[in-house]
């Protein structure tokens, strides 16, 4: 689907809560345990299209969850050491993301009526309701409205 | 929809540690839109593993705080009763047997001994091991559980016929409290049936090759539920280990079915419960290479400095083979030779006189930990070799350095001469 200002998507809650904010969009499946340093809320992956980039207060947009069981674990250091995402968006509901979501303690969404990887560009303003479960376009990247700063 | 006894416990009924289990659980099903809660009677997590923040947690408010914080997800501290189920501890740091070898910290070693002791008075018990099943945990076929290790989840799911999602920390915690995970994916028997058709075309026979096939299978099903049929000699613990261990390496496949092999697939037909896909997979001599060679893309030097055994923890079998191996020879100036193994295992091959051989060639068998979980190698390590798919995968990235994949004896001969030459026969 083409996405524009005013686009909605629908998804199943796993969180509730709201928040309005920035989109980080991976385009892999991101590993917990030996993928994200949770001092930093950097990915850290060898090779990931994200590695180096910090998740921390933006509202991250990914396909799942992979890899070892410590995935929650690793989350919820980075709620612990004040490094969490804002929220979490995700494509595909494994126990790991769930729980993940969980002790993350951020709003999140599953399950939605179109990819959000796909729909979603990182930079993007985003407003996610997972309690009513949706995510609102706001801004695409870049196109900022004026007096909204660089 | 909660019974009478789960209201109860999230109540407070069993006191506020066991409601915080519960809310923890509670909202972990809601995630899930799971409908209800599974009763378990085995639970396999993780308490004792030092970190930074866990050091802190401790210094804050003792281990009681610390479980409340990670294995109950709270923001209180509550005093942790004894666990409702049977619980054990899986892989963790490295302890004091390791002292003069490994380059833990001191620290940690203390810190963990400590939760040894604060957990075991509450009926953890510590069998420090990814590999429980093999020593004294082993659930029957149809027992629900809460396990975490994801070598270990898809060898309790697929070998044992046992049921349980690839749990985390602080799910199995709660659950060792109170009893109960949601009920959901694995524990429901429309999402054990296989998914995918592998079909085998070259001959699979042996620990390598199992770890091969196990490689290939994970990165191409990646989540589903492979069925692996065709030229395949009768498997081992051991090649089940390594090939459950792999296929959740390069994928998350958590249920496999061997038809004839696995409990749940007396028949290809059993396994997918009526309907074979009608297009396979096919592992031929071409995807082995193919595999071998992706292993094996992340070393350049052929001057080995470790070698690592034992992932998962190393069986009996592979302990006996590396001390037969080893017998009369010398490791190599410079090369160390570490083989990880459960402790209780690591005293039966101390009594069968395996690690006297193993130690008087120069090697080590370690416990308890691993390279990976406790993030260290011999200092100065640039280039490792492995038996292991699944150590070979996550330790270059890890530690920033090189691999070598090959068989047991090809990494044996790397630690005895220095040099890697192995070879895909």
């Amino acid at each position: 689907m083409t996405a524009t200002v005013g686009t909605v998507l629908r998804g199943r809650t796993v969180v509730p809560g709201v928040v309005t904010g920035e989109a980080l969009v991976s385009p892999e499946t991101i590993s917990g345990w030996g993928g994200i340093d949770p001092a930093t809320g950097t990915i850290v992956e060898a090779r990931h299209a994200l590695q180096g980039v910090c998740f921390a207060g933006r509202i991250l947009v990914f396909p799942g969850a992979k890899g070892s069981s410590g995935w929650s674990a690793f989350f919820q250091s980075c709620r612990l050491l004040g490094t969490a995402p804002l929220g979490m968006v995700f494509t595909v509901t494994t126990t790991k993301a769930a729980l993940g979501a969980v002790v993350t303690r951020v709003p999140a969404l599953a399950d939605l009526d179109a990819d959000p990887v796909q729909v979603l560009r990182t930079g993007d303003r985003i407003r996610l309701d997972a309690t009513a479960g949706t995510v609102e376009l706001l801004a695409r990247a870049g196109e900022h409205r004026a007096g909204e700063g660089t | 929809m909660l019974t009478d006894d789960d209201r109860r416990m999230l109540d407070g009924a069993e006191g506020p540690a066991v409601a915080a289990a519960m809310d923890l659980l509670v909202r972990y099903a809601e995630a899930l839109d799971a409908e209800r809660f599974c009763s378990v009677r085995n639970v396999a997590g993780t308490a004792t593993q030092p970190s930074p923040l866990k050091a802190r947690l401790v210094a804050e408010g003792g281990w009681d705080r610390a479980f409340s914080v990670i294995n109950l997800d709270s923001d209180e501290t509550h005093e942790i009763p004894p666990m409702a189920v049977p619980t054990c501890q899986l892989q963790q740091g490295f302890g004091a047997d390791a002292a003069a070898v490994a380059p833990y910290p001191a620290q940690f070693v203390e810190l963990q001994a400590d939760a040894e002791t604060f957990y075991g008075r509450r009926g953890v018990s510590i069998l420090a091991t990814c590999t429980p099943y093999q020593v004294g945990n082993l659930p029957v076929r149809g027992e629900h559980c809460a396990w975490m290790e994801s070598s270990a989840v898809v060898y309790a799911n697929s070998v044992l016929g046992a049921r349980t999602n690839c749990e985390g920390t602080a799910s199995t915690g709660a659950a060792s409290l109170t009893g109960r995970v949601p009920c959901w994916g694995n524990h429901h028997d429309a999402h054990r049936r296989g998914t995918h058709l592998v079909r085998v075309d070259t001959p699979v026979g042996g620990f390598l090759d199992w770890g091969l096939l196990g490689y290939f299978t994970g990165d191409v099903v990646q989540e589903a539920r492979p069925v692996v049929t065709g030229d395949l000699a009768l498997p081992d613990l051991t090649d089940l280990k390594h090939f459950g261990a792999a296929a959740a390496s390069s994928g998350g496949v958590e249920v496999y079915h061997v038809p004839g092999v696995t409990p749940e697939a007396p028949t290809a037909d059993a396994a997918f419960g009526g309907t074979i896909p009608a297009d396979a997979v096919v592992y031929g001599a071409a995807e082995r290479a193919a595999t071998y060679a992706r292993l094996n893309d992340q070393g350049t030097s052929t001057d080995v400095d470790f070698v690592l055994l034992g992932c998962p923890h190393a069986s009996l079998d592979q302990i006996r083979d590396v001390a037969r191996l080893l017998d009369g020879r010398r490791l190599h100036d410079g090369t160390s030779l570490w083989i990880m193994a459960p402790r209780a295992l690591a005293a039966v091959a101390e009594r069968s006189g395996y690690t006297a051989t193993i130690e008087a060639a120069g090697a080590k068998v370690l416990t308890d930990s691993c390279p990976a979980m406790s993030r260290l190698a011999p200092p100065g390590t640039r280039v490792f070799a492995t038996d292991s798919a699944k150590q070979a995968h996550y330790l270059p990235a890890i530690l920033g350095i090189e691999a070598w994949f090959g068989t047991t004896e090809e990494c044996v001969r790397a630690a005895v001469t220095g040099r890697w030459s192995g070879e895909l026969r």
